[in-house]
């Protein structure tokens, strides 16, 4: 891996000055450093230009006026699908289902393709790893049409076990779900080759790509999947805005998930024609700006490059982790830097994750304390709760050692 | 620096005065906050005419719930169980001396849910009806 100078974002004063937000004080005084893109990440000023843009220039609903205006935002609208397409690696923008979310996307499949294609006794394969949102629709789905949910453990090393994946595979599952990288371990996982073994098994595949769409080049197509949700504010892009890719068969044989206006072709007092894919899943006035907002975030991450992002980033985490070692009784799970993205997890022997994010916070450093949303993760390792640091692209050295300095803190008045 | 560690929460956390279990007690409850894993457990002795006069935690968690679980524990022996049914947040803040955000509040406050959760007999209710 080459050195850490040698791989970070071109210039990283120039991509923290697009964050409007970067420029703050947590407290008079107190720079912030914003470690949480885990959770959310910042809007370069870009994509807050373009909802303000069309909130101020084109705002209208899409796909009914017959007015130039209602022709702009639906052409805005569409033109961001387009390039959101493109940026996955989809065949085609039908491909793309635009929801408030990932963990909205997620339920659209269990919803759609799960109650018209499972039955009694099937089997879903999900892994150990999974965030809340890749568990708990299942879970729901299970307890309603009596499913098996089976799950792919973690081995030590904060890898899935794909020993045990291959012996699970004999279940023959209908669907393999998984998270192309946990938002806790920080681990990426071989996503084409569960892909391409699942397929082989005979079971469709889930991809959750919330933690891998806005870290590192994602191709839809290239991986095989049939189902992939991301979010768009982990991405630079606005709340409110998600995407499934769904294979174009499939959804074109998926029944409709919530019911109204614009998924609908034709409306009869007693019946209903669903619309072509993918208006038949979006129901109702969509987030409008949002989406174009994401389009406006593709396109910002697209002049970076998402090689360099994937670079800057684990040059990042493999300074992260060198320094975090040298803090007395932390203990980092995860794999090795080479095989994770801009994750690091740890606990601090004696002192309360809550503790330590809180110390933190006194330096300006912003961290989640917590099960992030990934509690069986954290049963996994017998604890009840970590600190996570998160890593994207305004991020620079200097904000690990700012880490660093208030993690010894912590050590200090607790010591 | 930081007014949330003062000394006396630190000194609490790493040195707890209450810290125990009463095998048999009168009342006793646990419960946790799973948002942070925070678990505490109170036990509570009392005399022939109601005052409380042994009392002892255990569980785990951050310094605030842990401290705050250690004095109010200790706060409470010798008060009539009525009194401390009567113990509202604002006590429980005064006796950790310190401003929370409503995140925190949670945590310093676990151990007075537990208690009261105690005294009015939580468990003897749970256990009936489950």
């Amino acid at each position: 891996m080459a050195q850490p100078s040698q791989v970070m974002v071109a210039d990283a004063d120039r991509v923290r000055a697009e964050f409007p937000i970067l420029g703050r004080e947590t407290r008079p005084g107190v720079p912030l450093v914003y470690l949480d893109s885990a959770a959310t990440s910042q809007k370069p000023r870009k994509v807050i230009d373009a909802m303000t843009q069309f909130y101020e220039r084109q705002n209208a609903n899409i796909h009914r006026g017959v007015y130039q205006l209602a022709e702009e935002a639906t052409q805005a609208h569409e033109s961001a699908r387009a390039r959101i397409a493109q940026f996955i690696g989809a065949r085609s923008p039908r491909e793309i289902v635009f929801t408030r979310n990932t963990t909205e996307a997620i339920n659209l499949v269990a919803h759609s393709w799960g109650r018209s294609s499972l039955v009694r006794g099937d089997v879903i394969l999900l892994t150990e790893m999974e965030h809340h949102s890749n568990l708990v629709p299942w879970q729901m789905l299970a307890a309603e049409r009596d499913l098996r949910l089976e799950f792919v453990p973690i081995a030590e090393d904060g890898r899935l076990d794909l020993e045990a994946y291959g012996a699970l595979l004999e279940l023959r599952p209908r669907l393999v779900g998984f998270a192309h990288m946990s938002n806790m371990l920080g681990t990426i996982n071989p996503a084409k080759e569960i892909t391409e073994l699942a397929h082989q098994a005979g079971a469709l595949v889930l991809l959750d790509a919330a933690q891998s769409v806005p870290h590192l080049p994602v191709h839809a197509a290239d991986l095989d999947v049939d189902f992939l949700a991301f979010s768009g504010h982990k991405m630079c892009g606005p709340t409110g805005i998600g995407v499934l890719y769904g294979r174009e068969s499939l959804l074109e044989a998926m029944p409709p998930f919530l019911g109204g206006g614009d998924m609908i072709k034709r409306v009869h007092l007693r019946e209903f024609v669903p619309n072509e894919i993918p208006f038949k899943f979006e129901a109702g006035t969509p987030a409008i700006a949002e989406a174009i907002g994401l389009g406006a975030a593709v396109d910002f991450l697209c002049e970076i490059g998402m090689q360099s992002v994937l670079a800057h980033e684990q040059s990042l985490v493999a300074y992260a982790m060198q320094r975090l070692e040298e803090v007395p009784g932390l203990r980092l799970y995860g794999p090795e830097a080479d095989e994770r993205g801009g994750v690091t997890s740890f606990t601090m022997q004696g002192i309360h994750p809550h503790d330590v994010a809180q110390i933190l916070d006194q330096h300006g450093v912003a961290v989640r304390a917590g099960h992030h949303c990934a509690m069986p993760i954290h049963e996994r390792y017998g604890i009840p709760a970590s600190t996570r640091a998160s890593y994207y692209l305004y991020n620079t050295l200097a904000d690990v050692d700012r880490l660093i300095e208030g993690l010894n803190q912590a050590c200090e008045i607790f010591g | 620096m930081d007014d949330l560690y003062r000394e006396q929460i630190i000194d609490r956390y790493k040195r707890p005065q209450m810290r125990g279990v009463l095998e048999p007690h009168d009342y006793t409850y646990e419960d946790d906050n799973p948002l942070c894993g925070d678990r505490i457990r109170i036990d509570v002795r009392v005399d022939e005419s109601g005052h409380i006069h042994e009392a002892a935690f255990s569980g785990q968690g951050c310094a605030i719930s842990q401290a705050s679980a250690d004095l109010l524990t200790e706060s409470i022996i010798g008060k009539s169980v009525e009194e401390v049914k009567a113990v509202g947040k604002e006590q429980v803040l005064d006796l950790l001396g310190i401003e929370l955000g409503p995140v925190r509040l949670k945590c310093a406050l676990l151990s007075l849910k537990v208690l009261k959760a105690g005294l009015y007999g939580m468990e003897a209710l749970e256990e009936e009806l489950i």
